[in-house]
């Protein structure tokens, strides 16, 4: 997948040979990529520097390319440095900051919902910042360490909410994150980090942000899902396939903007969907694109819209509760075979 | 160090305090009238230290006024035409009606960054935005402003360690004005002085009388160059009261009237006006016909805010975003 719009290849872009990496790898190629190509962004975050490179290893390196001055160790202060990356947005910087886990962001929650969210409608003041959140679990990490809170941004205007699933959108996604004038969160799968590889291409592979990607075509019912999940649709679509069932995976990619078109696309052709993610599923994202389903694509529905989330509770630590806490193939392929035979 | 300032500076000052007040007394009566939308804040009492630190700020220098600083964002080249359409709510207004009362007035071309309710976030973007000129080796200074409610906040200590930690060109004025809405300093803290606060972070802290133009402006004035030249932050406590309500609609009957009675006598403007005619730099005539200057402009100003179109609906998606 390459650039579709007209973000500009930088001249200097050595015309490299594309690579195979993990979903890691990719984050930071895109970081480094985007560092190198304009002087203005800089790193933020609790230990991204030095040779240390951040909880995930994710800046591996940087502090020696680019120097402590533009990969900013941060006290334990994601309230005030949050709020920090938005004065230095406000003055033509583009900071990328970490929090160390998603499930932090909570502690800087004032200063991206109620500062950076409502100053470009208040005063028109451009806020161009994102924050790359660590989210989702499946890695026995327990209450704190694998949230995925991606509804509380999506339900804040002035955000851009991001969710990538594979190497190449990770890449491509977060050079258009860090381009767009708005404030972006970019949730990052840990579970995928060093699990997904794939060739990526080098230098300028923008994604725009707001479309979302068939993951895997197919005619008789619409999976909608994105982030780590977007694996366990495509695994149950290849175990449903042997019955006969032809799944099709949207990847939404972004969650905010959502592209609605690609879902409606997709459920008008199909006549049954499923909306699934690892988020509980109680007012989740997934609540939203069901509704909308069921407002606009009414007539062509073969089957109710059915969801399948999280459980309605702090995400658990010992495998055996974790497991049942959250969808996987199994889950998925059991919800479209009730879907299916409706 | 030697006064900065000129005699003619010296007039302006005052005729930006007496701008300050003429508009903070015309809001309350078009209160009263009905004429107002929503809430709005009162300023009496804070002109010396609106007008004093704004004022020693250079051209290219960057700052986040509050809600007590309506001479600061006057001084910085927000009209009282655009500030009054912003509380009455109108198309013509800083933020299009988007935010009311002095909300949200913000305007990048005038180097005002604009603030939200929640306090104090314009603290940690006005650091960011210090932080931004040391990146780009900008010789200029951010400079905001807090309360001494706003003080006991964790992001008020946040932000002071970070500006300290990236020795940024950093400027907090904290308006000490006895009292967070209705809560006395008694029951927000048991230091003396809010100044201490700074020195635990590292960040260099000095008390002045708030009251007082010219000690905040001389103080406030080393502070920015000290900034600007590499040496750091500074917090600068300013001493004062909040002479009327939190709000319009706050009587603020829980202040003790000889408190009030207490600093009604060395109200700031009145002060800096008794100096101006002690030194020779003013006549009573003179300083009338500011008071006449400020009334006309005043007046402009409202019946160009009164006379503004509202906002028209059909606009009301426009710029949630950034294009
Ligand atoms: C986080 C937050 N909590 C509560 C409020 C409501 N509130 C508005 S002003 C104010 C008092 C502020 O006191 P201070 O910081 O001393 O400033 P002053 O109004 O006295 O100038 C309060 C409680 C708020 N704006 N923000
Ligand atoms: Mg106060």
């Amino acid at each position: 997948m390459t650039s579709s719009d007209s973000q500009t290849v930088a001249p200097e872009t050595p015309a490299v040979e594309s690579k195979v990496m993990t979903y890691l790898e990719a984050i930071s190629e895109g970081l480094c990529d985007e560092m190198r190509r304009d002087p203005d962004v800089l790193l933020m975050g609790n230990d991204i520097g030095g040779d240390f490179g951040g909880a995930f290893k994710v800046t591996t390196g940087f502090s020696e390319e680019f120097g402590d001055r533009r990969v900013m160790n941060m006290p334990m202060t994601e309230l005030g440095f949050i709020g920090a990356a938005s004065g230095m947005a406000l003055f033509g910087l583009r900071p990328v900051v970490e929090v160390q886990f998603a499930d932090f962001i909570s502690t800087g929650f004032d200063s991206i919902v109620q500062y950076a969210a409502t100053t470009h409608y208040r005063w028109q003041a451009p806020v161009p910042w994102v924050i790359r959140a660590p989210s989702d679990g499946g890695i026995r990490s327990g209450p704190f360490h694998s949230q995925n809170n991606e509804a509380w941004f999506v339900h804040t205007p002035g955000l851009k909410v991001v969710a990538p699933s594979t190497p190449v959108d990770a890449k491509g996604l977060l050079l258009t994150a860090i381009r767009d004038d708005n404030p972006v969160i970019f949730f990052e799968s840990k579970p995928l980090y060093r699990s997904l590889r794939d060739v990526v291409p080098a230098g300028d592979c923008a994604v725009p942000l707001g479309r979302a990607r068939i993951a895997r075509p197919g005619r008789d019912i619409s999976v909608i899902t994105y982030g780590a999940t977007v694996h366990q649709a495509v695994a149950a679509a290849v175990e449903l396939a042997a019955e006969g069932i032809d799944v099709e995976v949207i990847d939404l990619r972004s969650l905010k903007p959502l592209d609605t078109d690609a879902v409606l696309a997709s459920v008008t052709k199909t006549g049954r969907a499923l909306v699934t993610h690892a988020a509980n599923r109680l007012g989740g994202v997934g609540a939203e694109i069901a509704a909308v389903i069921v407002e606009e694509a009414f007539e062509w529905l073969d089957a109710p819209v059915a969801r399948l989330g999280g459980l309605d509770i702090p995400v658990p630590s010992s495998p055996p509760l974790e497991d049942a806490y959250r969808p996987d193939a199994g889950k998925i392929a059991a919800s479209i075979r009730r879907l299916v035979a409706f | 160090m030697a006064s900065q300032l000129t005699n003619g500076r010296r007039r302006e000052l005052h005729y930006w305090m007496r701008l300050t007040r003429t508009l903070d007394d015309r809001i309350i009566k078009l209160w009263q009238q009905g004429r107002g939308v929503g809430a709005t804040f009162n300023q009496r009492g804070h002109e010396a230290i609106s007008v004093g630190a704004g004022a020693a700020l250079g051209p290219s220098d960057v700052v986040a006024p509050m809600h007590r600083d309506l001479g600061c964002y006057l001084l910085r080249g927000m009209t009282p035409e655009r500030l009054l359409a912003n509380q009455l709510g109108r198309a013509t207004s800083v933020t299009r009606g988007r935010d009311g009362n002095l909300h949200g007035c913000g305007d990048l071309d005038l180097n005002i960054i604009g603030f939200i309710s929640h306090l104090p976030h314009s603290l940690p973007v006005t650091v960011g935005a210090a932080m931004s000129f040391t990146y780009r080796n900008e010789p200029r200074v951010a400079m905001t402003f807090v309360g001494d409610g706003s003080s006991n906040t964790g992001l008020f200590h946040e932000s002071l360690n970070l500006a300290a930690v990236h020795n940024a060109p950093f400027v907090l004025i904290v308006e000490n004005n006895q009292y967070a809405y209705s809560t006395p300093l008694s029951q927000q803290m048991v230091i003396d002085d809010i100044a201490v606060r700074g020195r635990a972070h590292g960040v260099r802290a000095e008390i002045v009388d708030g009251n007082d133009l010219e000690a905040v402006y001389e103080v406030t004035y080393d502070a920015v160059e000290r900034a600007r030249s590499g040496g750091g932050p500074t917090m600068i406590e300013c001493k004062t009261m909040r002479m009327l309500g939190h709000a319009i609609h706050d009587g603020a009957g829980y202040v003790p009237p000889d408190l009030l009675a207490d600093w009604a006598k060395r109200d700031p403007i009145d002060r800096f006006e008794a100096t101006l005619l002690a030194g020779g730099l003013a006549t009573q005539e003179e300083l009338d016909q500011v008071a006449d200057r400020c009334r006309r402009e005043v007046a402009a100003a409202v019946e160009y805010a009164e006379g503004s179109e509202w906002p028209d609906p059909a606009t009301i998606l426009d710029g949630v975003y950034a294009e």
